[in-house]
């Protein structure tokens, strides 16, 4: 699997969002990506890709767009 | 309103006193103005109390509104559809709630300035990190509270989150014992409600005789000493036994509340909250709301710059404290440095919260 399939496939188990294009999902605008969703998240993709996230980076990580550009800093290409 | 964002990027304890007022007086002028021309229940109390917001103050002149009162109103001060998180709080007289709406940027700040302060305190790295509660009461989407709120707030400045507690709320050694051997003279972040610590953690560890090497924890707990002082324990007491069961000599308490989450005032080493650079904290006296000086015990009123999306602000709470001085703590940080000795009775705040009511109209 290549990484943007294993980010994908997270976001998609995870959140559940019925065929919504990924590229719109942000942080609040599905249920389940509330404080719990969110901590769950950056603990998957912690594991997923071995890296550890700033705290700040927790914080601005507010849709599946932003969180690809903070991987990238993380040497995560996806 | 006015600009925060190079504020919100100050660290927490850098200013002294007049550099501070200087900042922050338009900021909470600039604040009562947006929530007066936002938020109608706010501009009939300002205009009740004869406050004209068009004019800056100092902001220790600016007028505070009882905490209860976001217990009775719906309080907001931007359009209802971007509003993306209420936080609720039974606070602790435990009726009413109290109803905090948050927009994207108030709920951006507060996590903003939670994690300066927390930084601080813990360094800038991520620390593994035990929470004395239950997994399954915390991750409850049902029962979201702000329990809950405040536990997920906190778990961003730790890794591999280990729950202290089991379903039962009781000690969970067996996932505890593996979690501090692991991770075993290395720094981990420790996190609690302090009543919670006490009766299902600290109580139940003596209970057994049993011991947890957790020497280099910094434990960070909240949530007021009510419940506490009730069975009869202090602060000191409630740290010694932190010490003797868990060897921890980091422990920090912290002063905060829903109404204004994100601006803590955080207990220092010499045992003193202090106010960060984002907000601050007055004494009043009961009988005329003057500010009380120094060493005199008082109301607790409480100020951040933090709440845009409600008239948040400017709060007096139902807490009696009284501030030891300012700028000149041993700790070194500089701010207003305070202790908070109890709650006030029920009569005395009704009447305050009464007079504010009837401005409503």
């Amino acid at each position: 699997m290549t990484n943007l399939e294993k980010y994908n496939e997270i976001f998609t188990n995870r959140f559940n969002p019925n065929g919504v294009d990924l590229d719109q999902l942000t942080n609040q605008s599905v249920q389940l990506w509330d404080s719990v969703g969110h901590m769950g998240l950056i603990a998957e993709l912690e594991e997923c890709f071995n890296i550890r996230l700033d705290t700040f980076d927790i914080i601005d990580f507010s849709s599946y767009c932003k969180g690809k550009e903070i991987l990238l800093q993380y040497g995560i290409v996806l | 309103m006015n600009d925060i964002s190079e504020i919100l990027n100050l660290p927490p304890y850098s200013l002294d006193k007049s550099t501070k007022r200087e900042l922050l007086d338009p900021v909470f002028s600039g604040l009562c103005h947006h929530h007066y021309a936002q938020c109608e229940p706010y501009r009939k109390m300002m205009d009740a109390l004869g406050f004209n917001t068009y004019l800056q103050v100092p902001y220790g002149e600016i007028p505070f509104l009882p905490v209860r009162l976001f217990k009775i109103f719906d309080l907001f001060s931007v359009p209802r559809e971007e509003i993306v998180k209420t936080l609720t709080s039974s606070g602790t007289t435990g009726q009413a709630v109290s109803k905090i709406f948050l927009d994207k940027t108030t709920s951006a700040n507060q996590t903003r300035i939670l994690s300066r302060i927390v930084g601080s305190f813990i360094g800038p790295r991520r620390l593994p990190m035990i929470i004395i509660d239950s997994a399954k009461k915390v991750m409850d989407r049902n029962h979201y509270s702000a329990r809950s709120a405040g536990i997920m707030g906190f778990s961003m400045f730790g890794t591999e989150h280990c729950f202290a507690l089991n379903d039962q709320m009781e000690p969970d050694l067996d996932g505890l014992l593996p979690f501090i051997e692991k991770h075993k003279g290395k720094p981990v972040f420790v996190f609690g409600f302090t009543f919670l610590i006490y009766q299902h953690f600290i109580k139940e560890l003596i209970r057994r005789n049993i011991h947890l090497e957790l020497q280099e924890a910094i434990l960070f707990h909240g949530g007021g000493w009510k419940k506490l002082a009730r069975e009869s324990v202090s602060n000191s007491a409630f740290r010694k036994m932190l010490q003797d069961t868990c060897s921890i000599d980091q422990i920090h308490d912290y002063y905060g509340m829903a109404e204004q989450t994100g601006s803590l005032f955080m207990e220092c080493e010499e045992g003193y909250f202090h106010a960060p650079v984002y907000a601050d904290m007055i004494v009043r006296r009961a009988h005329d709301f003057s500010m009380a000086d120094f060493g005199e015990k008082g109301i607790v009123q409480v100020l951040s710059i933090l709440p845009g999306s409600y008239p948040g602000h400017s709060l007096l709470t139902e807490d009696e404290g009284v501030i030891i001085g300012e700028d000149d703590c041993k700790c070194g940080r500089l701010g207003k440095y305070f202790g908070i000795t109890g709650r006030l009775q029920n009569a005395e705040i009704r009447g305050c919260s009464d007079t504010y009511v009837n401005g409503l109209g």
